[in-house]
């Protein structure tokens, strides 16, 4: 009697572990997104140019109580000390898009030529990354993700990354978080990192 | 035999005490930071949300698919029931199941009202009672501060999340206070109960399932009301009052018994935490249910744009009830837990009761560090994280 209910004691004990376990919470915001990396015409990268469209119950918490001149429509100066807002507190996570030249960790500028779009009950924020310095390497990978996944990133469905003024001999593909190729190498310590599992990639290669 | 068999006893309770404890703890992902950190409470600020676990599948990615799954569906299901009636009752469903899933995840007072039942050994039926009163305090503080701030006044979503800051405070430090108030009180508990003159015979434990018609009296309200219990349980209104009445009653009739045997037990919990039993439970359900739900905010907030404010809050107290069924069943694991551990340590010996003081102090402390931890940010809850 006394063993069996020990046994018992355990398996509720376990069983409250395994809902434990669910410490995380889910997104509450989704971006669906496109991404441009700019050329300069010696055939550097100077930055990265992000459209960034927010789920509708994001979008409508967002504007809530920004006066607008017609209801339900925001145009962009209205949404003006919004985008500041928004571009400000990025700042924090580092706008959630990390680059590599050549394997080595690549740091961003400030952002500029900001600003949001509100059609269809969706905000999209628009900003341009540029990098610290121009980069000029053979390749290139930027992911864009939420490392504790409260922001949950999606690449577009179509043509969501483009080249823009880049030499001909440049290729880019993107990899979406299902793909094997986003999936963090073996060894990389994945606790603070959540998020990474879900990360979208480009990854382009001039030679 | 008999000191054998009885350290065997010993042995078990503090070994399901120390296990109850520790799933305490772990629901409140109090370890899982550590694991995950090393030093969560001596290092930097987690990154936004807090301590995140390791693994993407298994029950937790499961768990974490199905809400954002229901919470992707509010909007598209909102929608639809401007020109489509029926729709809502499609919301309500998506509401509830939401509440269920969500309430699994961080937040929602599990961890609190766990500890809490454990510290104070309630009944199940105050665990049931709490759970609800909670969850459903939550629904209506969504609903007032979204039908306050955005119906009303049409503040921004700046003011709501501000609101919702100092309303989290309010929560965390109300928890921390009451954690700080139980572990005074069962810390003194169990030090009476260490201190107390051990009886010749047997000193039994006063859960004790099998009647013993001289101690009637003496025993707490559980075992002598557990008739009643289920018909107090059932009013959220009128438990409470009901409880102080039996605190009452069965104060004097402890003091009469005490003066008959000449050995002294451990002061009583109910005791100790004096007359008014629904004073402590209203405490625990507003440091719990102060905090809203942020999906219920984000859904209500939405549905006021669309138009549709009394659905929102409907749905908002729906998933209320959702909520309330998770907090349950984590809360009925922790009693029957807490039962098991006083079976264990009932039929003998005098460190039965001692074990047992002692799991509760464990608990009441859980509760202040949870109340602290949460304050300090530490800890990974359920927050307007990415919307605020």
């Amino acid at each position: 009697m006394t063993a069996k209910s020990f046994i018992r004691l355990v398996v509720f004990a376990l069983s409250s572990f395994a809902l434990a376990d669910a410490a995380n919470a889910h997104p509450h915001v989704w971006v669906t997104m496109k991404s441009e990396l700019v050329y300069a015409p010696d055939g550097s990268v100077t930055g990265v140019r992000h459209a960034w469209q927010f789920d509708d119950m994001f979008s409508t918490f967002a504007t809530q109580g920004i006066e607008s001149k017609k209801k339900g429509e925001f145009t962009r100066e209205e949404l003006a000390p919004l985008a500041e807002v928004n571009v400000t507190s990025l700042k924090e996570f580092d706008y959630f898009t990390y680059a590599k030249a050549n394997g080595k960790k690549t740091p961003f500028a400030p952002p500029k030529d900001y600003y949001l779009e509100f059609s269809e009950n969706m905000l999209t924020l628009h900003f341009t990354l540029p990098f610290k310095a121009p980069v000029k390497a053979q390749s290139l990978d930027v992911e864009m993700y939420d490392p504790s996944y409260f922001v949950d990133f999606s690449f577009a469905d179509k043509d969501p990354v483009a080249l823009v003024s880049a030499p001909s001999a440049c290729k880019v593909a993107i990899a979406r978080p299902a793909d094997a190729s986003t999936l963090p190498a073996p060894g990389e310590n994945l606790a603070n990192n959540y998020g990474s599992q879900f990360a979208n990639k480009i990854s382009v290669k001039c030679p | 035999m008999t000191s054998f068999v009885g350290g065997r006893r010993i042995l078990l309770t503090f070994a399901a005490g120390a296990t109850l404890i520790v799933a305490l703890a772990i629901i409140a992902g109090l370890i899982d930071t550590a694991l995950a950190q090393g030093n969560p409470f001596g290092g930097p600020r987690p990154p936004a949300g807090g301590a995140p676990p390791p693994a993407a599948d298994g029950i937790v990615g499961w768990l974490l698919a199905k809400q954002a799954e229901f919470y992707r569906s509010f909007s598209g299901t909102i929608r639809a029931a401007k020109t489509d009636g029926s729709a809502v009752w499609t919301l309500f469903g998506i509401s509830f199941a939401y509440g269920v899933f969500h309430a699994a995840g961080p937040g929602h007072g599990k961890a609190v009202i766990s500890s809490y039942l454990v510290a104070n050994d309630e009944t199940w039926w105050r665990g049931v009672v709490l759970s609800f009163a909670s969850a459903l305090l939550q629904a209506l503080v969504a609903v007032l501060v979204v039908g306050i701030l955005a119906a009303l006044i049409g503040a921004t979503r700046a003011a709501i999340c501000k609101a919702s800051d100092w309303i989290e405070i309010a929560s965390y430090a109300l928890i921390a206070l009451m954690g700080a108030r139980l572990t005074w009180v069962k810390g003194r508990s169990f030090l009476a109960t260490l201190r107390a003159k051990p009886a010749a015979h047997d000193h039994h434990e006063h859960r004790h399932d099998h009647g013993h018609h001289q101690h009637d009296h003496h025993g707490d309200h559980h075992h002598d009301h557990a008739g009643h219990q289920h018909a107090h349980g059932a009013a959220t209104c009128t438990a409470g009052h009901d409880h102080a009445h039996d605190h009452g009653h069965h104060a004097h009739h402890h003091h009469d018994h005490d003066d008959h045997s000449g050995h002294s037990h451990g002061p009583e919990p109910q005791e100790l935490a004096g007359p008014g039993g629904w004073h402590r439970g209203l405490t625990a359900i507003i440091a719990v249910g102060l905090r809203p739900c942020s999906g219920a905010i984000l859904v209500l907030v939405f549905a006021l744009a669309q138009g549709l404010f009394w659905a929102g809050v409907v749905s908002t107290f729906i998933m209320g009830l959702g909520t309330a069924i998770t907090v349950t069943a984590i809360a009925t694991l922790a009693v029957s837990a807490k039962g098991l551990a006083r079976k264990l340590a009932g039929q003998k010996s005098g460190m039965g009761s001692l074990m047992l003081r002692g799991i509760e102090v464990g608990a009441a402390v859980l509760v202040l560090v949870f109340g602290v931890a949460l304050l300090a940010g530490y800890l990974a809850t359920e927050r307007l994280v990415g919307v605020c």
